[in-house]
Order: structure tokens, then C-alpha cells, then sequence
């Protein structure tokens, strides 16, 4: 049977409008008319309570349905929409999931149908497991009219442009019909299949002990284990080592390796869970071809930051080793912060990727210690440039368009749905980012300092715990995913790696959660994400030091799983809990009453093994310790290849040369001001960002805008996540990819500076802020694939160096962190690698939300100055990225220097000595002053010629006197754009002495008037600056 | 005194607890499922408020599936704590639903559908600050000698419409309109941005006043201890506490 919603035709619907939006335009323009329904198919047994369900789904007022319980019957029917005999339109499309794709609105439907009708059908409920359980599906249909005046030809030639863009055939079905075809009786079915019930497919074993090197690559490669040749040698030693084959005789297991034991090991090991780059023995070459050996990317450089800061930072709670990083708030309150990617999930579905990866993320807050609850979240999404001819992009692609708008609809309903406020990110374009978006999604939460007397950021899980799971249902989606991330993607990436989250069964999840946590029914926790329980069990089963699962028990959307399958599956929304078995009958009568499934699962146990056991026979006999050190470490050599080298300076001086008179002129800057404030990286988002809630929980102070009409953006984003107390949390990025090129060092260094700067500047405490490291790499293992793989592991080694060096200086202990290093796409022969992307997140104290400072220019007469070092170097910024040539050397950052500058301003802010304080980042000088105008819609006249007589400017950049382009575009870091009002100046220029400020004007008037020693650079009126900030995309 | 329903997606309950609380009253948060097994609970309180969120997901129209349980279960026990001069508030969803089930308007008193909140006209879901004004002809406790003010709104499906009786559309009655905006973000019909019922005990809203209790919340970070929004909960404290 089905129930078709629409909204009454007196009524606009608003989504019509969004979806022609998406439409090229002169497609939309030829569509007179467009219908969204809503679809809900229903199984035939409940066609006597038609009605009843239909008034349970229809909004009288505004809508109306029809209802089909046959095929030929019409039914019911509540209004007309023109789809009587002689149909008034021309094409009818409907999109569905494919069986086994997570459906969320079929999951509320189902919900509602069992709250609702509570007892009257047979089947329904969850704990009923024996009678079939009820199914219900969703699908939406778009029914086109097109314009009258177009002939039957030009319709269908339209209707067959528009079918291919409006579903994505890895996950929806999508079927259409013409008007005519419909007359002639054509219907859409009542119901799609579902996933069949089959049987559960046999076990298999391999005798990995007599197979030779080439048998074990072809099933590494068969089974998409991404194990490699060694990994895979190592296992055929474990499983030829005689007390492996005793202990296994005398259980009466088959010494060969089940296939559940073989995709447990290539989970464990697979480079998204393992971090093998990070943890492999370097053999490092520098410039001076010196060889040093690094043992361990993150022991070396990221561990032992934060270990050499330790001592200077007492509120450090929890790092690295939960899920996520935990320090001291207030003497109530811890807070933690995690950031993970969700790169190749996003290439294949944009929308599932991106929301999986919101709602993953916040399962690692909800599963850190003894469960913290999200008050924020954060994403930086990068994406192939928006102006992409689509015959640039390799076959098999989405355009960068099209995934970004998908992603974008993913982060809208994975934060607002699910509650938790989306403060602060970032948008990035660049070419290197069409095989593989990027999407950082990060989460923050807070956690009382104390739950029941015990430290929250501990938990237990001991022998004779009950190893439960809670939340969604095991099927097949998302299997394979923690293997698939660790290779590249090509034309035959699997669509079972895609999954859809589902916010609101999470939400409730975490309702329950928090409630069980303060009644103490539960004593560890950790979420299941990438490996499934797999990973979330074979982690949990180190403390108690071995765990038996009895893999029957756990529920699963649809019979016929085999038992790896199980496993290993990535279904969302679930978490792993030990529970004693004295709370546990508490436990799950809570998680009935708040609707969450919980299932017992497994014991803990000290066996020192993982035994999986399905339907009484064990499958599954593994060594903990082999599981989880077993795995040799990797040894990788990597060679840095100096700058010079690569892009010699003298070859940008020259070019800057020839171009100095024409960077001069004043018709030039103006034009590239223009452009650089329309250009997509820089332009303003926030018709994007307004989407998303960035205010739900109350307690957003700095907010993604500002300024009179809240239209100029902000340096990051300022929570007061407790009422009772005025202290806030800063929320800030640096990601600085364009610079990698250059040299990674400094880009790390540049990422670092530019998250911690922006903390600075809303008046974060100096002394109080922790970043996450988040790493993605181009595939940096030297192979025939990647034939500069050593190069691009040395890329990895000089960012691992800045990044400890800035952090080092700026007291900033990074507490948690991740990396995926296998960013690239092969498509149609073409390989694209993204640019080494590294993102510095950042978690920082606030002392006094009231003292929070503003970005922009506030009165007239102020006096402007630049704090900072005068910067003149073009690489890496995005003015080289417009002149499409190489302009040499990235900035260099006085680490030193800008630390103490911090201190000053953060007297200043502490003293409320600035009008406005705004940092210098993305387009330089010129867009951060036109952002200070923009929000202020005042404007300013400024004279640069300080800059050069001030600033230890003595290298020229190859033109006699350095362009007036260099000082206005260059990015260097360390920078703010401060107004002072005239009362506040005898006090700033004390704090700020001569040397540590440059002059540079007043505030008013309205236009931005920007000259250089007298001569005028820039003059433009502020209206003039809003409209390029704000081109259409 | 003040219940603040949870459960099934609602979202915004704690700052809406945080909100009465700044205006001295005493929250309670109860779950859905917990006052549906017990509606006597209800009792107990002279305040019932219905935050904002994602009940359901949104998925099968906003507010319609927790308004159709609030109906089923709670009817009578919510028209009981009307009677008792109780008051009731939906924000965002909590309007939505209050809308959905029939509690508001319900000019006929007998909670039947006659006004809905559809799509927003740019079909996008929005966040941003709004000016409202107060309708001085509400005589309504929760909007009494209330200011015009900015809020948030943060919706999707705002757009109000009033269709009366036989769904073509009419003017809701002026003196059930409790604010309008001052720049209408999402087309809802004569600009209104809340209601109450005929009693004015009801008010539901779209834009939320509960994220304005605190000067520093508003985008321009007002340089006052506290934000306007706080003057609705403290009407309705003041109102509930008052010799009753």
C-alpha cells in the first residue's frame, strides 16, 4: 500500500524552489510547475488501518493524500493534484533507497506506527523479535509540468537532461514515467523489495600456513583486506607457530584462519585504525642529504610536544588514548574535543558521507570516559574548485558542485537535527581536492568533573562485565569501510562502504546515555565507528585483557549476515558499553522506556583472547596481544627536497620584476582586491554557513558573523557552554594547504599560527588553549603507484616539525588527533593527490566572555595599526594563486616574537584597549581591512609606505622597492588589524611600543582608501567591497 | 512549577530550563514517556513548555508525530492544567506541534486543525536574528508590558499559515497574534511570528527568546546583563506565582 503527501496546491512549497535552485538555470527556467510528495509504502497487512495511518502522517491543514492499496484501486483519495486520467503534467520521477540503505524517514515512520497504534498489530514491537517485524519504506516524487509552450519533443529532450542529476545511483533507485505513460496505466509499485532474508553463509577457512607469497596478495586483494604482502606473512607465522596450532587443537578449532579471524586482523591493522605511517621507523634524509632516523611520526613529534609541555599544563585530563582529548574547564566541569575526516564515504555520497561523519564524531564525545555530552560542533570541508568545466572532471567523479552541496545538506542535518550547534569551520577550494573531498567534522563536549564521586574521564570495563550493545541495528552497510579508507579510490570502490546517518536515533541514544551515566548503570563506553565492534570490542577487551562474543545475539536489520559480516559492519548509530551484572536489568529497563536497544552481547573475560562464537560453535580464537601488537612496525624512507630546488627564487624575482610596474598601478590592486574578495575560498559563506544552527544550546557568543548587519565573519567561534559561570571556550582552525607546496614545515607552522592567532584575537587566555592534530596525506609509501612517495613522506616529516615547533612555542599541547593517508584518485588513468592538508583545531579558554572583542571597524576617528611583522613574501598566498605563477618563498613566522606580541594583546584585550582587533589571514591585508569594513560598513583611509620604513624588509622581492601588491596580499602570519579609540592611545602605544606597531590610519569615512606614500593604491567605496565579498557562487 | 517536556529528538530543553531559571522559577525536565505513563504527573505543575528541536527528525512534517502523542495521551490532562490557570509554550517545534495537535489557535476549544507551519518560501532552514513586535492587543500574561525585541530564529518550516475551519485561507482573529516580525524571514502569513490561544494561557512562537537571556548572546554582544527574551519567563513566573 501506499501514502502519497503533498502539499495542497494553494500552498507554495518552498523546497520546490531550493530544488530548482539546484537546477542549471536554463533547465529550471523551462519548468512551469514542481510537486514534492512524500511517499510512505507499507506493507499490505495493515491496509485495514489505512486511514488511521494516513491521518497519523498528514498535515490536514496544509496538505493532502492519496491513498493506493492496489495496484488498479485508486483508494482513498483526499484532493486531486491532476494526476486523474488525463494527468495536467508531463513527468513523474520517484527516488527511493536501495534495499539495505539506511532510510531514517522509514525509521521515524516505523516508530511512529508503534508508538501510535500501540497493540493493534500484531509484530510490531522490537521485543517481539518472533513475529515478522513490520517494514515501511520511503520514497519522494518530483512531478514535473513543463512550460506549455514547449512541443512534446523539447519536453522529453528536457525531462532526459534532468533524470541523471536528481538521485545518486550507488544508493537510490529511481524510477520515472511520462504523462502519457501514465494514461496508459503505468504505476509506480506499491512496495520495492526489501533486503531478502537468505541464508547465513557458510564459514570459511584458509590454510594461511601453506599458502605461499603470491596466494597471500591475491587474498589480501580478493577479500579487500588492504593488508600487505608482510602484514599478511606475519599472520602465516602466527598461524604456523606451535602453541598458536595447540591452543587451537586443544579447543577443537580448525589451525587454518576463519574468515571472521582474517577480516578482525585486516580491521585492527588497516591504516585508518592503526596509523601505521605514523607509528613506522623513518629513514630521513634533509636538504643537506644527512639521514636521521625518526622512530615514529607521533612518538616523536606529537606525543612528545605534549609531553613536554605536560608539566606546564596541569589541566590536562585524558589525551590521546580515549576518544577524544580531555582538559580542565572550571572546577566543576572537564570539556574534550575530537576531529575525524570522512573523505572517501563523501566522494561516493556526499550527503551520507558527511552526516555519518557529524554523527560519528559525536558518538567519540559521547563515548569518551564516562560519556560527555556535545555542545558543539565543527567542519572544514574541501572541495575541487566550484567553476569546474565538467569535462575537467574524471569519469567516474561528481562535480565538485554537486558534492559540495551534498556535503553541505549532510552538515545542515547531521548538526541542527541532532541538537548540537555548528560554531565554527571553514570552506577550501583547490583542484587537488577533486578526487577526494575532504570533510573534517569535529565535536566538542562537556562532562561534569565528577559522575558519582569517581573522575568522569575514567572507565571500567573488568572480567565479568556484560559487553553490551546499544542503538541501531547490525546490517550491511559500511563494511569494509575502515579497510576502503585505506586505499585509493577507483571505479570499483564499493558502495556497501556508504552509510546513512540517522541524527535522531542517535539523539535518543545520547538522551539515555546521560541519564544512565548519572544513575551509574554503565561503567565503560566507546562508540562503534569505523571496524564495527570489531574495533569498539577489541579495544574495550584490552582492559580486562580478553572478551568472548557471542556474535547470535546481536540484533541485525535482516537475516542472512554472515557472522564476519557482524562483526565487522559499520552500521551507525551503536555503542559498546560494559555493564556489571548487577545494573544491568536497570540498565536495559531505562533503554526500553527511552526506546534504545540495548543487547547483551558478550562477557569480559581475562582469557587473553578474543573468542568469537556464533550459534555455540567457536569461530574465532585470537591472541589479544597479537591482535593488537602483533603487527610489526613499518620502516619507510623519505627524502626532502629543498624549496629552491623546486621553485627557485630566482625565477620568481624575475617574474616579479617584469610585473613590478604593473602590481603598482592603482587599476591592478583595486581589480585584484575585487577578485580576491569573490574568489570562493575567501568570498563570504554565509549564505552556506546560515544554514546550519549555530545557536542551539544558548550559549554562543562570537558568532560565525558580526558587524551591524552580522554579515562579516569572524575569526572563530566563542561558547559560554556553563550559564552559571562567565568563562567561555574559543573554537578555532588553521588549515594552510595552498602553502604545502612551498614547504610543509611552514605550513604547519602557518595552521598552527593561524588557529592560535584567531584564539588570541577574541580574547582567548594564552596559556589555555589545546589543539587536535588532523593530518591528510597523499599516499606518502614509495611504489610503483607513488613514485614520489619518499618526497611526500618527507612533506609529512617537515609538517610533523613545524607543527611541534609552533606548538612547542605557543604552549599548546595537542590532546587528541588523526590522520588518512591515502587521499588519492585513480580515475580514468588520472591520478589526483590532494595538497598535504594539515588542520589545527583548537580547544581554548576564555577568561571573561564579556571581554569577548570585535572584528569590526566600530567608530569614526578611530586609529588603525597593524600588530606584527610588515610581511612582503607572495608564496603560498592566494594572490600567487590569481597570478598563476610561482612567487616564491612562503612567510616565515617569528614564533618567538609573535608569542610575546599574543601576551600584549591579550593585556589589551584584558584592559579593553581596542575598538576592534581582526587577524590577517586568507587575502592578506587588503581583504582583512575590507572585512573590518565591511562589518562596520565604515569605511578607513590608510597610507602602507609605514610598512616598508618599519619592518625588517631587507630583501626586496626582486623589484627596487617592494610592489605595493606584496605588502597589501602577502599572508604572512602572526598579524592583526587593530583600531584604537583616541581616549585608549596613550595607553596602547605603552603596551605597544614604537616597534611593535605600525601606523597605518584612521576610520571613517565610506570608502576604503588604501595609499602608498601618497599615491593611491585602493579607493573604493565599502558597498562596492560587500557586493564582491558576496558574488553569487 | 515548570515541567520542560524532552525525549524523541526535542532538543532545546536545556536552555529553555536555563531561561525559566534566570526568570526564578523551578524546572523540572520531564520525558515524554515517563508523563505519558502517568499523566497525573502534569498535576504538579502550573507551567508546561514544549522546547524546540528535531522530534521525529522533522521527517513526517514538523511537530506532527509528537503533537499526535501529546494529543492522545496528554489532552485532557493539559486542558486540566489550562483550567487550573496554568500556562503552556511551544517554541520552534514546541509551536509546531502545539500547532499540529490543535491546541493553537483552537478558536472552537476543541483542539481541531486550523492553522499549520509550512515551509520556509526560501526552502532553506535559517539561523538568524530577527526584530518582533509585540501585538499590544494580545492580552496574553506571557507578553504583557513586553518590549519589541531581538531573537533567533532558527527553523526550517516556519512559515505560518491560517487556514480556519474548511482550509481556505482566513485571518487568524488580531487579537490571538503575539508578535510579528519586523522583517518577515519566511513568508508566514501577516508577518506573525507567534500566537496564543483564545484564553492567552497558550503561546507558541517560532523565533527563540530563551537563547536572549544574557546581553553577550546577541550578535552585537549588547553591553547588558540581560537580553530581552528574559521578560517573557519572568511574565509567566511572576503570573503563576501571583496569589493563585
Amino acid at each position: 500500500m501506499r501514502i502519497e503527501i503533498s502539499y495542497r496546491p494553494e500552498f507554495d512549497d518552498g523546497k520546490v524552489r531550493k530544488i530548482l535552485r539546484g537546477l542549471e538555470t536554463e533547465l529550471s527556467e523551462q519548468i512551469a510547475d514542481l510537486r514534492i510528495v512524500d511517499v510512505y509504502l507499507l506493507e499490505e497487512r495493515l491496509k485495514n488501518q489505512a486511514g488511521e495511518i494516513t491521518r497519523l502522517f498528514l498535515d490536514p491543514v496544509s496538505q493532502q493524500a492519496e491513498v493506493r492499496l492496489t495496484q488498479e484501486d485508486p483508494g482513498l483519495i483526499d484532493g486531486d493534484w491532476g494526476r486523474k486520467a488525463a494527468p495536467s503534467w508531463d513527468l513523474m520521477v520517484e527516488i527511493s533507497y536501495k534495499p539495505g540503505v539506511t532510510d531514517p524517514v522509514a525509521v521515524t515512520a516505523w516508530e511512529a506506527l508503534e508508538l501510535e497504534l500501540d497493540g493493534e498489530r500484531p509484530g510490531v514491537s522490537r521485543d517481539n523479535t518472533d513475529d515478522a517485524p513490520l517494514r515501511v519504506q520511503t520514497a519522494r516524487q518530483l512531478v514535473f509540468t513543463f512550460s506549455k509552450e514547449l512541443d512534446e519533443e523539447t519536453k522529453r529532450r528536457i525531462g532526459e537532461t534532468l533524470l541523471p542529476g536528481l538521485s545518486n545511483p550507488l544508493i537510490q533507485k529511481q524510477l520515472s514515467m511520462y504523462s502519457d505513460e501514465y494514461s496508459r496505466g503505468t504505476r509506480f509499485p506499491l512496495l520495492y523489495p526489501f533486503v531478502a532474508d537468505t541464508e547465513v553463509p557458510a564459514v570459511q577457512y584458509f590454510p594461511i600456513a601453506r599458502m605461499n607469497d603470491e596466494q597471500l596478495v591475491a587474498l589480501s586483494r580478493e577479500r579487500l583486506l588492504a593488508l600487505s604482502l608482510d602484514e599478511m606473512r606475519v599472520i602465516r607465522e602466527e598461524f604456523s607457530r606451535p602453541g598458536q596450532i595447540a591452543a587451537r587443537k586443544k579447543r577443537g578449532i580448525s589451525t587454518d584462519i576463519s574468515d571472521i579471524e582474517l577480516e578482525m586482523l585486516a580491521q585492527t591493522w588497516s591504516e585508518h585504525c592503526k596509523h601505521k605511517i605514523f607509528q613506522a621507523r623513518i629513514d630521513y634524509r634533509d636538504e643537506n642529504g644527512k639521514s636521521t632516523t625518526i622512530d615514529g611520526l607521533f612518538k616523536s613529534y606529537i606525543q612528545a610536544t605534549t609531553d613536554a609541555l605536560s608539566a606546564s599544563r596541569p589541566d590536562l585530563r585524558s589525551v590521546f588514548h580515549d576518544n577524544s582529548g580531555v582538559v580542565d574547564f572550571d572546577e566543576e566541569h572537564v570539556v574534550c574535543f575530537k576531529a575525524e575526516t570522512h573523505n572517501s564515504p563523501s566522494a561516493l555520497d556526499p550527503y551520507g558521507g558527511a552526516i555519518t561523519g557529524i554523527v560519528g564524531v559525536n558518538r567519540d564525545i559521547m563515548g569518551t570516559g564516562k560519556g560527555a555530552k556535545p555542545i558543539f560542533n565543527t567542519n572544514v570541508l574541501c572541495f575541487g574548485h566550484p567553476h569546474t568545466a565538467p569535462e575537467e572532471i574524471p569519469r567516474g567523479l561528481l562535480h565538485p558542485k554537486k558534492v559540495m552541496s551534498g556535503v553541505h545538506e549532510g552538515i545542515i542535518d547531521g548538526g541542527n537535527q541532532s541538537g548540537i550547534p555548528t560554531v565554527a569551520g571553514a570552506f577550501l577550494f583547490d583542484d587537488s581536492y577533486l578526487g577526494k573531498p575532504l570533510v573534517f567534522c569535529g565535536t566538542g563536549g562537556i562532562m561534569p568533573r565528577k559522575v558519582l564521586g569517581e573522575e568522569s574521564w575514567l572507565q571500567h570495563v573488568d572480567s565479568g562485565d556484560l559487553a553490551v550493545m546499544l542503538g541501531g541495528r547490525i546490517g550491511k552497510d559500511g563494511i569494509h569501510g575502515a579497510t576502503f579508507s585505506s586505499l585509493a579510490l577507483d571505479e570499483d570502490s564499493p558502495t556497501s562502504a556508504v552509510q546513512i546517518g540517522d541524527p535522531i536515533t542517535q539523539r535518543k541514544m545520547l538522551d539515555f546515555l546521560l541519564e544512565a551515566r548519572d544513575k551509574g548503570l554503565y561503567k565503560g563506553i566507546t562508540d562503534n565507528g569505523a571496524g564495527g565492534l570489531s574495533s569498539s570490542l577489541g579495544e574495550m577487551a584490552e582492559f580486562s585483557n580478553g572478551i568472548r562474543v557471542d556474535l547470535d545475539k546481536a540484533p541485525l536489520k535482516y537475516a542472512g549476515l554472515a557472522p564476519w559480516e557482524i562483526w565487522v559492519s559499520e552500521s551507525q548509530e551503536r555503542m559498546s558499553l560494559s555493564v556489571a551484572p548487577d545494573t544491568w536489568e536497570a540498565f536495559h529497563e531505562l533503554a526500553r522506556r527511552r526506546g534504545v536497544e540495548a543487547t547483551v552481547v558478550g562477557e569480559f573475560t581475562s582469557s587473553g583472547f578474543v573468542e568469537l562464537v556464533y550459534r555455540n560453535e567457536t569461530l574465532g580464537l585470537l591472541p589479544l596481544e597479537f591482535v593488537h601488537n602483533g603487527l610489526p612496525v613499518m620502516e619507510l624512507s623519505a627524502s626532502w627536497i629543498e624549496p629552491e630546488k623546486r621553485r627557485p627564487e630566482s625565477q620568481a624575482r624575475a617574474y616579479i620584476r617584469v610585473q613590478a610596474g604593473h602590481w603598482n598601478s592603482e587599476e591592478f590592486m583595486t581589480a585584484r582586491l575585487f577578485e580576491l574578495l569573490s574568489e570562493p575560498n575567501i568570498r563570504s559563506k554565509e549564505d552556506l554557513v546560515r544554514q546550519y544552527d549555530h545557536e542551539v544550546q544558548g550559549q554562543s557568543v562570537i558568532k560565525p558573523f558580526t558587524g551591524v548587519r552580522s554579515d562579516a565573519p569572524t575569526d572563530g567561534g566563542l561558547i559560554r557552554p556553563v550559564a552559571e559561570s562567565s568563562q567561555g571556550l574559543t573554537v578555532t582552525h588553521g588549515v594552510c594547504p595552498r602553502m604545502s607546496e612551498a614547504d610543509t614545515y611552514q605550513m604547519a607552522v602557518h595552521a598552527v599560527d593561524e588557529a592560535y592567532r584567531a584564539h588570541i584575537a577574541m580574547g582567548g587566555d594564552p596559556d589555555r588553549a589545546s589543539a587536535l592534530d588532523n593530518f591528510c596525506w597523499p599516499d606518502p609509501v614509495q611504489s610503483d603507484y607513488t613514485p614520489d612517495g619518499e618526497y611526500k613522506l618527507a612533506q609529512l616529516v617537515r609538517a610533523n616539525q613545524g607543527l611541534k615547533d609552533a606548538c612547542m612555542e605557543y604552549n599548546l599541547p595537542l590532546i587528541s588527533g588523526k590522520d588518512s593517508m591515502k587521499n588519492d584518485a585513480v580515475l580514468g588513468g588520472k591520478k589526483v593527490s590532494v595538497l598535504p592538508t594539515l588542520l589545527v583545531s583548537l580547544l581554548g579558554i576564555h577568561g571573561d566572555v564579556e571581554k569577548a572583542t570585535d572584528q569590526s571597524f566600530a567608530s569614526e576617528g578611530d586609529e588603525v595599526y597593524l600588530l606584527g611583522s610588515a610581511e612582503y613574501r607572495l608564496g603560498g598566498s592566494y594572490f600567487e594563486k590569481l597570478e598563476g605563477n610561482q612567487l616564491g618563498a612562503t612567510p616565515q613566522i617569528d614564533l618567538k616574537g609573535n608569542r610575546t606580541r599574543y601576551e600584549a594583546i591579550h593585556a589589551g584585550i584584558q584592559s579593553q584597549l581596542f575598538s576592534s582587533i581582526h587577524d590577517i589571514s586568507d587575502g592578506g591585508l587588503a581583504v582583512a581591512l575590507s572585512e573590518c569594513c565591511i562589518g562596520g560598513r565604515m569605511g578607513a583611509r590608510i597610507e602602507i609606505s609605514g610598512l616598508r620604513a618599519i619592518s625588517p624588509l631587507e630583501t626586496t622581492d626582486g623589484s627596487e622597492r617592494l610592489t605595493a601588491a606584496a605588502l597589501l596580499f602577502s599572508e604572512g602570519g602572526g598579524r592583526f588589524v587593530v583600531s584604537v579609540p583616541p581616549g585608549r592611545k596613550e595607553t596602547f602605544k605603552s603596551l605597544f611600543p614604537e616597534a611593535e606597531r605600525i601606523f597605518l590610519g584612521v576610520t571613517g569615512g565610506e570608502n576604503l582608501e588604501i595609499r602608498d606614500g601618497g599615491e593611491a593604491a585602493i579607493n573604493v567605496p565599502v558597498e562596492r567591497l560587500v557586493e564582491s565579498f558576496t558574488t553569487p557562487w | 512549577m515548570i515541567a520542560i517536556l524532552t525525549g524523541y529528538g526535542i532538543n532545546a530543553d536545556k536552555e529553555l530550563g536555563e531561561a525559566f531559571t534566570a526568570a526564578g522559577g523551578s524546572v523540572e525536565f520531564v520525558h515524554l514517556r515517563d508523563l505519558i505513563d502517568d499523566p497525573s504527573m502534569l498535576e504538579s505543575f502550573r507551567i508546561l513548555a514544549f522546547p524546540g528541536g528535531f522530534s521525529f527528525g522533522d521527517h513526517i512534517g514538523s511537530g506532527t508525530i509528537l503533537g499526535h502523542m501529546v494529543k492522545n495521551h496528554l489532552q485532557d490532562a493539559i486542558n486540566q492544567l489550562i483550567q487550573r490557570d496554568g500556562l503552556v509554550l511551544g517554541i520552534c517545534n514546541g509551536f509546531q506541534t502545539l500547532v499540529k495537535m490543535g491546541l493553537l489557535p483552537n478558536t472552537q476549544g476543541d483542539w481541531s486543525n486550523e492553522a499549520s507551519l509550512i515551509s520556509n518560501e526560501s526552502g532553506l532552514f535559517i539561523d538568524d536574528w530577527v526584530g518582533l513586535t509585540v501585538n499590544t492587543l494580545n492580552p496574553s500574561p506571557w507578553i504583557r508590558n513586553m518590549p519589541d525585541f531581538d531573537c533567533p530564529i532558527r527553523h526550517g518550516e516556519g512559515k505560518f499559515i491560517y487556514a480556519g475551519m474548511n482550509a481556505e485561507l482566513k485571518e487568524l482573529p488580531k487579537e490571538l497574534v503575539a508578535f510579528r516580525y519586523q522583517d518577515n524571514p519566511n513568508g508566514s502569513q501577516d508577518d506573525i511570528a507567534g500566537i496564543t490561544d483564545p484564553s492567552g494561557r497558550v503561546l507558541g512562537m517560532m523565533p527563540h527568546p530563551e537563547a536572549f537571556i544574557r546581553g553577550e548572546q546577541h550578535p552585537r554582544r549588547l553591553k547588558t546583563s540581560q537580553g530581552a527574551g528574559l521578560s517573557l519567563f519572568r511574565n509567566a513566573v511572576a503570573y503563576v506565582s501571583s496569589d493563585k
